[in-house]
């Protein structure tokens, strides 16, 4: 097998020229260094949480990729940055969306909302954030913020699904820590919440 | 008893930062100047690395340095088994050979490509028999087996030995270990029913959520160290000594940790965080190291695949008289663990057998690291011996509930090749308590029920794991706001364990929980040593040194009373926060009132004198910090008696369609035996959790090389299969016995490990049950297992092999 070929190399190499505009910027600009040759920077808008955002971006950066590492929104994760895990689930246009699998140039007219935007002005958790508190549906954490934006994305698509329902619109999100049980509780208690 | 806190729910502190977003993992942190470092793993299974060449790569813009394994270890490699942190002698795919630090990961990733690395290649297998033949390949440098004390070894069987064992023979080569109890001749003599056949166990990798990436920089001589691991203070000390700092100039920060099951437990399954650490300290630069999917799967671990044979006997009434068990274990390429030895114990255990004996041998191949996953070895061998019960009782006219019932372990008895008494067993009540909550004999009128090309299959099943140590630190503090601060050194892994052990000092010092503080998260806010968090012991292990903490506390609170406000110590008792006589109340002082006093007096007070003479390094070390900084309560724990055991029962119905193979869990019941229940809701994750991962083990999950080339095949969550919603029950009933052990004082034992066990126990009988008692002896048991016995035609195209599609 040649490593180089296959797609994971392919989608490795994405994700580091998504790093590279942020770091890379901010280092040579702080040597005084010349920027090699092929560097691109590209200003986008982006509308994320409420708030339209100028971003450096990368002919084909990731959406998680911009989102973590150059607007510091590290609650969307990375598990497995191939489009099989969603813990970076984020929603666009309320529309649950693997962040690590589409380009950010592609959604410069689109709304995107993370884990980070979901509270209140006042700071109250969300329903489904508060439903997932006293469910104590997450265990180690790391798919949580992909399980709340898949169940919020379903509760505004569908404000009273039943457990199954639920269970369906939520089986893009891998827990391993076999928290499913405990999600499934927390959307049910969620729709409660919600009234 | 009625507690305070002690089996009521509560909202443990870090969950609110899981459902915001706001808890950070090792890769959500930054560093001024931070630079990135990316892995040149090996490509081919088995090598020795000739020459480097990394001038080019070096001459690079923005590329800082890089370390190979020479820097690491200027003395020459350790010769022995277990991972290094980068290697010149890889023997596995995957394997880490040298990391470069750049301005950027892609800068990094070219950079490595221009590196030329020339391997030898060498011999590499990825089966454990096929090293066993004559002219089988080793997987390590010097053998395909690693002997304690002796180094490698090399060890073969005749090509007829092989081929039998293959066939489904009892192996006839000289184990490596053999352990036994009991007159095994006499018992097999005496039973009615022997069952006897092969069996495999698949290996699978941990996948947890959480890569291991880390990050690292060097600041005054202290490195500070950012990474995920399942323990907090135990995995410092360990990775203290691996990367070679003291062990007081090491911070470890570990506020979150997505996802161990095992695996993160110790450093020495995480020496790839020395890593950063060390390039940080060559380059002298912040270091992140983010770790991939792929480089998970390949330096992430695995569990055990299995290779074994089995005879057990029953007696005419049920009684199991004697199980033989022969097991080759695959140890992968970097060694293993002691799966098959544990299996044994828990046959042991479970079913209290007359006799029992062990014969294993351990074998490497050129697959990936083995090592400790949720139950190693008690949780394969639960769906092997499951079913065997079944068809026993089914054979014997005993019902399936009654021979478990018949064998069960209850306290007084004693288990495993050890003889090693119970501390406390209340199997027999949840075995009732399950049966009861599922309606077991209700249901065994839909047992093999059909409609259409589908029919009902019923399973029950037992899990087990030793769940408790002890002789660890404890240490609480106090200030004059009266607060209690429990220093916690226990890890966030994820089962809240760490909390719920907090709750045995607030109970004994009657605390509200809003007056308690865990600190918790980094090693520089001085926490004392406790077990690594593995093998379900840190209810048990951590409650004890807790609970002696805060009774160290409360000692000392009644003393500073007494001396105060007169009378004996025995006087004074505590309510609301207060110390008081107890023959007026209104004569006493605040906690607060009394921390100041602590703290003015100094000395035992305050932790700078009469300190524990046990208390290991790491605690003396954070104890001396805190000293005179408050009011503290320190215990060293001694050790326990017996064998403090987790025990769970599961029931569950499934409809298994003959004509896809596939199966739906209808219905699903599991009920913990773990002692006093500490926090209920934590309970009922580990149940659902354990289940999940039972599911997985029985159906899903397994290892897959390619033979050929040896290049890992299931380097992914959809090629492992790890399962999803849609793979489990739409909800999983769950309960618990909650009756205490006396080993532990507030009556707790943990769970996390059975938890998978006796779901893997129940799929599996389900799934035989469903197709009239036919055993597969394997797991996971996949549909095109199920559709080819169900047409009659062969399941195995290499019997009893592993990493390939049958083990
Ligand atoms: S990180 Fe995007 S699907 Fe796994
Ligand atoms: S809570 Fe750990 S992966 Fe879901």
């Amino acid at each position: 097998m040649n490593p180089k070929l296959t797609r994971r190399r392919f989608i490795k190499g994405v994700i580091a020229s998504g790093a590279a505009a942020t770091t890379t910027a901010a280092w040579y600009s702080a040597t005084g260094q010349e920027k090699p040759s092929g560097f691109v920077e590209r200003l986008v808008r982006i509308n994320v949480n409420g708030q339209v955002r100028n971003v450096d971006v990368e002919p084909q950066e990731t959406l998680a990729s911009t989102l973590r590492y150059k607007l510091g929104l590290t609650g969307t994760k990375l598990g497995c940055n191939r489009g099989e895990c969603g813990a970076c689930t984020v929603l666009v246009n309320d529309v649950p969306t693997y962040a690590c699998s589409v380009l950010t140039h592609s959604f410069k007219n689109d709304r995107i909302e993370t884990v980070e935007g979901l509270e209140s002005a006042n700071g109250d958790l969300h329903p489904v954030q508060q439903a997932f508190v006293e469910e104590l549906s997450p265990q180690c954490g790391y798919c949580t913020p992909g399980q709340v934006m898949s169940a919020v994305g379903l509760l505004r698509e569908n404000p009273n699904p039943t457990r199954d329902e639920a269970r369906h619109a939520l089986s893009g999100n891998i827990c391993r820590c076999g928290s499913y049980d405990s999600y499934l509780d927390g959307v049910m208690r969620a729709v409660e919440l919600i009234g | 008893m009625a507690y305070m806190h002690i089996g009521k729910d509560f909202t443990p502190p870090d969950v609110p930062g899981k459902v915001t977003g706001r808890i950070k993992y090792a890769e959500d942190y930054t560093r001024e100047g931070m630079v990135y470092a990316r892995l040149l793993t090996s490509p081919i299974p088995h090598a020795r690395v000739l020459d480097i060449d990394a001038s080019e790569a070096l001459a690079m813009d923005g590329v800082f340095g890089i370390l190979t394994a020479d820097d690491v270890y200027p003395d020459g490699e350790p010769q022995s088994t277990g991972l290094k942190i980068l290697t010149n002698e890889p023997t596995l795919v995957g394997e880490p050979i040298l990391a470069l630090a750049a301005v950027d990961e892609k800068t990094a990733e070219t950079a490595i490509a221009a590196i030329s690395v020339t391997f030898e290649r060498l011999p590499f297998v990825t089966d454990p028999l096929d090293s066993l033949q004559p002219d089988g390949a080793d997987a390590y440098n010097g053998g395909n087996t690693f002997v304690f004390r002796q180094g490698f070894a090399q060890e073969k069987w005749t090509a007829d030995q092989v081929a039998s064992f293959r066939a489904g023979n009892e192996p006839t080569a000289e184990p490596q270990q053999t352990v036994a109890y009991g007159d095994l001749e006499a018992a097999f003599s005496a039973s009615s029913y022997v069952y006897e056949g092969t069996f495999t166990n698949a290996g699978y990798p941990h996948m947890s959520m959480e890569p291991r990436s880390a990050m690292a920089y060097w600041e005054d001589g202290k490195l500070y160290l950012y990474g995920g691991s399942q323990s907090l203070t135990a995995f410092a000390d360990g990775i203290a000594g691996i990367i070679g700092v003291p062990k007081e100039d090491l911070v470890f920060i570990n506020e979150a940790t997505g996802g161990g099951f095992g695996q993160r437990a110790r450093a020495g399954s995480v020496p790839v965080y020395a890593v950063p650490a060390k390039l940080s300290q060559k380059i002298n630069r912040p270091v992140m190291m983010r770790t991939t999917r792929e480089e998970e799967f390949t330096i992430g671990g695995a569990r055990q695949g299995l290779t074994g044979w089995i005879k057990v006997g029953f007696k005419p009434d049920g009684v199991m008289a004697a199980c033989d068990l022969w097991i080759v274990s695959d140890n992968g390429g970097k060694g293993g663990g002691a799966d098959a030895y544990s299996a044994a114990d828990c046959i042991s255990v479970l079913y209290q057998a007359d006799a029992v004996r062990f014969r294993g041998t351990a074998i490497g191949t050129n697959t990936a690291h083995r090592g400790a996953q949720r139950g190693p070895g008690q949780n394969q061998i639960a769906p092997i011996i499951s079913p065997i019960l079944d068809v026993a009782a089914d054979e014997l006219g005993v019902s399936r509930f009654d021979i478990r019932k018949i064998n069960t372990p209850m306290t007084g008895d004693v288990g495993g090749p050890q003889r090693t008494p119970f501390t406390s067993a209340y199997m027999p009540e949840a075995l009732d308590m399950a049966s009861a909550q599922f309606g077991w004999e209700e249901r065994q009128s839909r047992r093999r029920q059909t409609n259409g090309s589908k029919v009902i299959g019923l399973g029950i099943g037992q899990g087990y794991h030793n769940a408790g140590r002890s002789g660890m630190d404890g240490i609480v503090m106090m200030g004059a706001d009266g607060r209690l601060k429990v220093h916690n050194g226990v890890g966030n892994l994820g089962t809240y364990s760490y909390a719920a052990v907090s709750l045995a000092a607030a109970e004994v010092l009657k605390m509200p929980w809003d007056r308690v503080d865990i600190i918790t998260g980094r090693t520089d806010l001085h926490l004392p040593i406790t077990s690594p968090q593995d093998g379900s012991n840190s209810i048990f292990t951590n409650t004890r040194t807790f609970y002696g903490a805060a009774q160290d506390m409360l000692a000392k609170m009644k003393e500073i009373a007494a001396n105060e406000l007169g009378g004996a110590v025995e006087d004074y008792d505590i309510s609301n926060e207060r110390v008081h006589q107890i023959a007026d109340e209104t004569i006493g002082m605040s906690f607060g009132e009394v921390a100041a006093i602590g703290i003015e007096l100094g000395g035992k007070y305050t932790g700078e004198a009469e300190l524990p003479e046990e208390l290991a390094e790491w605690t003396q070390i954070a104890a001396n910090r805190l000293a005179g900084t408050g009011f503290m309560g320190i215990f060293h724990d001694p050790r326990h008696e017996g064998n403090p055991p987790g025990f769970t029962v599961t029931c569950c119905e499934i409809e298994l369609d003959k004509e896809t193979g596939k199966f739906e869990i209808l219905d699903m019941i599991s009920i913990a035996e773990a002692g006093t229940i500490m926090h209920p809701k934590g309970m009922d994750n580990q149940l659902v959790g354990g289940a999940v991962w039972g599911i997985g083990l029985s159906a899903l999950e397994r290892h897959l090389y390619d033979p050929q080339n040896g290049i890992p095949a299931s380097t992914g969550y959809w090629q492992s299969k790890v399962p999803t919603y849609l793979d489990c029950p739409l909800k999983i009933d769950t309960g618990w016995v909650d009756l205490p052990d006396p080993e532990n004082p507030v009556g707790a034992r943990g769970i996390g490990e059975p938890s998978q066990g006796s779901v893997s126990a129940a799929l599996t009988a389900a799934i035989t049950d469903a197709l009239d008692g036919h055993i597969f002896g394997a797991s996971p048991i996949t549909t095109d297992m199920i559709l080819n016995h169900i047409a009659g035609t062969s399941e195995e195209s290499v019997p009893l092999a592993q990493n390939n599609f049958r083990g």
